[in-house]
């Protein structure tokens, strides 16, 4: 009987997924060209930092989104623990490799940046050091969920760990506001608006569409991937039984 | 009292582990202040004991009080409130100037730091110099390099 609750809602799903897959990848396309355009050809250099504020288009975007998919697998966490939906734990799998490249590729392209900007590649302030741990726990759910014989233990771990690790989330944000840190604090989303200036915003919002369009488009299609996967998989038990 | 359903349960308890777990951390948090702040303002460095231990000071440079002497320099750092001398010897970063923060790591002795490391800090503003430039020539220039 729980066998039609768990195919009637990802038939309801494969059918939502196939209107907003197209829709994900077109805006990817579109927002990846023209923010590529604007971020190494039609935008200026820094006041301070020269051509090396670049590194901003691929580094904050990247931020938000490893922080954006975590905030995205908790919420999943949570109603697969309370309302112990399949759905959600595959959702949460899903969004975890993406998500954990995002972190990687921030701490790697913030590295770079603070090399010529700060004189270091590393320090262990509060923002750097949350942002490690963020990583961290991506890849520890990923080891974690798939250590179990059955999906619904595996699942069920997963989630408590990624509602323990939630507390870093606004440790990250907040950190640089909390504690003294050699990172600077929020240029884009704090109170009194944006420190950067317009011609440099374009390019950023552009570069973090295309990540969060990427992303969407990316978790659909790990998402089928995984409900194709546990079908087959219960096809061939049923066979076998 | 109603009997909770199973789901209502599983939602309270995650609920409680919430509010257990905030706690939890924003104690331990507190507690680890000092290991957690990356560097400290001139005016804390008088608060802190002077047993040797190497410790990181940060805070804008005083306009003109850097003096080079080849590879060695010299400079004050101000949060505004108290001023600590610093002395460094070796390569300074790129962004090292006069009004910009800056974090020096090294050794303090009760009257002025001996800086090995000097680290630049990067504000939150960005901006094309032709902007930098008008600004500064509408006299609003503001910096809060910090």
């Amino acid at each position: 009987m729980g066998m039609f609750d768990y195919l009637a809602n990802p038939a309801r799903f494969q059918r939502l997924a196939l209107i907003i897959s197209p829709i994900a990848w077109m805006v990817f396309a579109v927002s990846l060209a023209a923010g590529l355009y604007f971020a190494f050809f039609n935008s200026p250099a820094d006041y301070q930092q020269g051509e090396t504020v670049r590194i901003m288009y691929i580094h904050v975007p990247s931020a938000w989104m490893a922080l954006m998919a975590y905030c995205g697998m908790a919420v999943m966490a949570v109603f697969y623990l309370v309302w112990k939906h399949p759905l959600a734990d595959i959702a949460a799998r899903a969004m975890a490799l993406p998500g954990a490249g995002f972190a990687l590729i921030c701490l790697i392209t913030g590295s770079l940046w603070g090399r010529p900007m700060w004189g270091t590649w590393w320090v262990w302030d509060a923002r750097l050091t949350s942002m490690l741990i963020l990583l961290f726990l991506y890849i520890g759910y990923m080891v974690l969920v798939d250590s179990f014989d059955r999906d619904d233990r595996g699942g069920k771990a997963g989630s408590v760990l990624l509602l323990i690790g939630a507390v870093n989330i606004p440790i990250i944000k907040f950190s640089v506001d909390w504690w003294n840190t050699l990172h600077q604090g929020a240029s884009v989303f704090r109170s009194g608006g944006p420190l950067i200036d317009s011609t440099m915003l374009v390019p950023l919002f552009l570069m973090a569409l295309a990540a969060l369009a990427w992303f969407i488009g990316i978790t659909i299609m790990r998402m089928r991937t995984q409900l194709g996967h546990r079908r087959l998989l219960a096809m061939r038990g049923r066979a076998h039984g | 009292m109603a009997k909770l359903t199973p789901k209502a349960q599983r939602g309270l308890g995650l609920l409680a582990m919430a509010a257990v777990l905030g706690l939890a951390t924003v104690l331990t948090l507190t507690a680890l202040e000092d290991n957690v702040v990356y560097f400290y303002g001139p005016g804390e460095l008088a608060e802190k004991p002077l047993d040797g231990r190497r410790i990181r000071v940060g805070g804008l440079v005083v306009d003109g009080s850097v003096e080079r002497n080849g590879d060695s320099a010299r400079f004050s750092v101000t949060d505004g409130d108290a001023t600590v001398a610093i002395f460094y010897t070796g390569i300074l970063p790129d962004l090292f100037r006069e009004g910009q923060g800056i974090i020096a790591e090294g050794r303090y002795d009760g009257t002025s730091f001996e800086a090995d490391v000097i680290l630049a800090k990067h504000d939150e503003s960005y901006m094309p110099k032709e902007v930098a430039d008008v600004l500064k020539e509408k006299g609003v220039w503001q910096d809060d390099a910090n």
